[in-house]
């Protein structure tokens, strides 16, 4: 799948693979031994950040679940 | 005025599975009118819940008459968040989706819970409810409209999606993981939309609106 920035694709697709991969063999199970995953997160997002603000995605300060307050529970 | 759509759909998978899947769905064959996903933040929170925010760029087509109502053309694509919680102590997912540009012509916002099947063993229960609102002057009631029978359609395809996620998951040919009361939900999705159509009286031969 591609990333938003052309240029950040291939970073995507390693985080993604690292992520998979501890998703299912330690979140999953409870393992909190931490997150093998946070360099290539880091070079990753440092590629998708700079594509969002080039392309001008209004994602900045938007709240985490924002529309969500005003719904009744489910 | 808002247009609130709820169901409760079966799927016949661990919620482990499907919450694995789930971060996997794309691309697959019925998505090919998501153009891009990007994860933007992701937390481990101290209480081990996995907060994630993922960004997508999909295609927006409309109907001609929609675009009419917009002169001055719009940008072709729909800018889309999806936050989600995943709680692997109360096994639960929670997802809400809504879009961050198009606003004006339709705003939908959708909710979906993941979580074990109370009555059936191996099995995940999804309950997914949609919020379709439209502010366009005069025509937001058949925008909502249109809005909804698009969501039900897309929704039968993110099912469709998932199953196949699924299936690459266990390393199986994709076969039937959803209950058939989701085929008998996009047979009558297919007939709204086919009825909505012909009611906005627009000559043209019949398009899927992604």
């Amino acid at each position: 799948m591609n990333s938003v920035g052309e240029a950040c694709t291939d970073l995507k697709r390693d985080y993604d693979q690292c992520f998979n991969r501890w998703f299912a063999d330690k979140f999953l199970k409870g393992d909190r031994s931490g997150d093998p995953c946070t360099e290539t997160f880091r070079e990753y997002q440092r590629c998708v950040q700079k594509a969002i603000r080039e392309k001008d995605i209004p994602v900045d300060g938007v709240e985490f679940m924002g529309p969500n307050k005003d719904k009744p529970e489910s | 005025m808002v247009k609130y759509f709820s169901n409760n759909i079966d799927i016949r998978s661990t919620w482990d599975h499907v919450v694995s899947a789930f971060w996997q769905r794309y691309p697959n064959p019925y998505s090919t009118h998501v153009l891009t996903e990007d994860v933007v933040y992701r937390e481990v929170t101290a209480d081990h819940r996995l907060l994630s925010r993922r960004l997508l760029m999909k295609t927006n087509r409309l109907p001609r008459w929609a675009e009419y109502l917009f002169p001055g053309g719009m940008s072709r694509s729909v800018y889309i968040i999806e936050d989600s919680i995943v709680d692997p102590v109360n096994r639960s997912l929670t997802t809400y989706t809504w879009n961050l540009n198009h606003t004006t012509l339709m705003s939908v916002e959708e909710r979906c819970i993941f979580r074990d099947s109370v009555e059936q063993p191996a099995t995940t229960q999804l309950k997914r409810e949609a919020w379709i609102s439209s502010n366009v002057y005069g025509f937001s009631r058949p925008i909502q409209e249109f809005g909804l029978a698009r969501f039900k359609s897309n929704q039968v395809k993110a099912m469709k999606g998932l199953e196949y996620a699924l299936s690459n998951l266990q390393g199986e040919t994709p076969q039937r993981l959803l209950r058939d009361s989701v085929k008998g939900a996009s047979e009558k999705a297919k007939e709204t939309a086919k009825s909505l159509a012909s009611a906005a009286a627009v000559p043209q031969k019949p398009r899927q609106y992604v």
